[in-house]
């Protein structure tokens, strides 16, 4: 199995990692059980994802597919981040090992889930924006 | 940039001396030993020389070693081969352990599909196997128990002397993977009361594709690849003399280095263990002395092990991990979840195996490097976040 240079890039030197202490939004996917979590924070103003940062535990992949993620969405309004696609971070990485798929599809969600979180903090319902989420840590490694 | 190869367990290098030996027969020298002219004959007699000096790195005697392609069609050959004649005597019952190599355990696996029935003996928290479970899993139909003699991802050494003289005392037969314990600790056939043995030639500097099953005289097994009369017209196929040769010569410079070895390696392995186990929560898989010389495995609490893997090679040191991520499936290694670790802990597992060729700088090298990785990812880790708020 061999990484893209992009995800090696992204691995060794991830951008955006960290915590936001005063974030409008936090969501966190996976369990420790699958082997991957990916915390997300976000900060929002006037609608746009002012800035982002990111925790993983998890494998290369999960660390690259973070990193990039948070940078496909810093800048961006809350509408087009939650366009963003798990396949959009793949391709922006150049493509990643059939086994490391779920990793970007971790991604996406955490970013949908802090947005969700978001949009909870502002007394608004998630769900008819952001989807139905589905409690990420119920999740089977299987999925 | 400085490059540390610390996956011995894996494989190692072809040592120089042994493809010296092996050149001739991959050159000039490439007659099937099963031709009468000269080139012919002298492959034969280099197959014959390398068979004595098998036989005689065990214990055992020529007649008893066949040469096959590795470790894997030599457990397949012995487990499924004795199953297979053993079944019309009504026996249908193996057993093994939960922590064996995927050979044996898939194996085994591929048998009970087929009828047969497995009892897998627990490894307990130190990975060593009791012989008081082996005994009270014997039953009236078991035909086979296979146990290997030091596990590949932990290296911890089973008893085998002890629980192979429980199976002779019961006319049930033994067979043991020594893939990794052979050339590291003294194996005698005879006296360990083994009646098969598999071994591998690429573990001990010899060339991949080449290794040998030891079948004791009289015992009975059914043919797994049927053709020409080669071994003795138990295992077919055109001699890998290259190989044979090969696998000859690296074992019998395995053993005649190895107590030297041992000494050297122990030393090394017991100051890498002390020294990663200053670092926070961490721990030492596998029992501390019955453990093979060159082996270290250990677990980081929240940081993933392809993640440490990834950052290691960045700075030239090639190892293994148990890691869900690196063992292809979705879950961490059978081996550290047999021993009893839970799942985000054996995520997080690292197997640094030595050789000859490692020295004590390799150690310090290791040793400066693991720290500042690990202190990175944990910084990145939620999950090392919310132990540490556990633990407050």
């Amino acid at each position: 199995m061999a990484y893209s240079e992009k995800v090696m890039d992204h691995f060794a030197n991830p951008r955006n990692v960290g915590e936001i202490a005063d974030a409008d939004g936090v969501g966190e996917v996976g369990n420790s059980k699958c082997g991957d979590i990916m915390k997300m924070y976000i900060k929002v103003n006037n609608g746009v994802i002012s800035d982002v940062k990111f925790k993983t535990f998890g494998c290369g992949a999960a660390i690259a597919t973070s990193s990039m993620a948070t940078e496909l969405i810093k800048g961006k309004s809350i509408d087009d981040a939650l366009k963003l696609t798990n396949k959009a971070v793949m391709e922006a990485l150049d493509g990643l090992p059939p086994v490391k798929v779920h990793c970007s599809v971790l991604a996406e969600q955490a970013i949908k889930t802090a947005v969700a979180d978001y949009y909870k903090r502002q007394g608004i319902d998630p769900e008819p924006i952001v989807g139905s989420m589905t409690d990420c840590h119920d999740f089977d490694c299987e999925s | 940039m400085k490059k540390i190869y610390a996956d011995n367990a894996a494989t190692t290098s072809l040592a120089p001396k042994v493809l010296d030996v092996m050149m001739p027969y991959l050159t000039t020298q490439y007659g099937n030993p099963s031709s009468i002219y000269s080139i012919g004959a002298e492959a034969r007699k280099a197959v014959d020389l390398s068979r004595e000096a098998v036989a005689n790195a065990i214990g055992a005697t020529p007649g008893e070693i066949y040469f096959t392609s590795g470790g894997s069609e030599s457990d397949n050959w012995a487990i499924k081969g004795v199953m297979h004649q053993l079944k019309s005597k009504g026996k249908k019952h193996i057993i093994t352990t939960a922590f064996e190599h995927h050979a044996v355990l898939h194996t085994v696996e591929a048998l009970v599909k087929e009828g047969f029935e497995a009892t897998y003996l627990d490894v307990h928290s130190d990975g060593i196997v009791r012989h008081e479970d082996l005994k009270n899993a014997l039953r009236e139909d078991t035909g086979l128990v296979t146990i290997m003699y030091a596990n590949n991802e932990i290296g911890t050494i089973q008893p085998i002397a002890e629980l192979a003289k429980i199976c002779r005392e019961h006319g049930v037969l033994f067979h043991t993977d020594a893939v990794q314990a052979i050339g590291n600790v003294p194996i005698n056939v005879q006296d360990e009361n083994i009646d098969l043995l598999s071994l591998t030639a690429h573990k001990f500097h010899g060339p991949k594709g080449c290794g040998a099953l030891y079948i004791r005289k009289g015992v009975r097994l059914q043919t797994l690849i049927h053709g020409g009369a080669q071994e003795l017209g138990k295992r077919a196929g055109t001699e890998n003399v290259a190989g044979i040769v090969g696998l000859a010569a690296a074992l019998t410079n395995a053993i005649a280095t190895m107590y030297e070895r041992h000494e050297k390696l122990t030393s090394m392995r017991n100051r890498l263990i002390d020294g990663l186990l200053t670092i926070e929560r961490s721990r030492l898989n596998g029992d501390r002395d019955k453990r093979l010389p060159g082996n270290v495995n250990m677990c980081f609490e929240g940081i993933e092990g392809e993640a440490l893997l990834l950052s290691l090679d960045l700075k030239g040191i090639c190892a293994s991990s148990g890691s869900a991520c690196t063992s292809g499936s979705l879950d961490p290694s059978h081996v550290l979840l047999a021993i009893g670790l839970p799942h985000e802990i054996a995520h997080g597992s690292l197997r640094l195996s030595f050789s000859d060729e490692n020295t004590e700088e390799d150690i310090d090298y290791i040793l400066k490097t693991v720290p500042p990785i690990i202190e990175r990812l944990r910084s990145m880790s939620p999950l090392w976040e919310k132990i540490m708020k556990e633990n407050k």
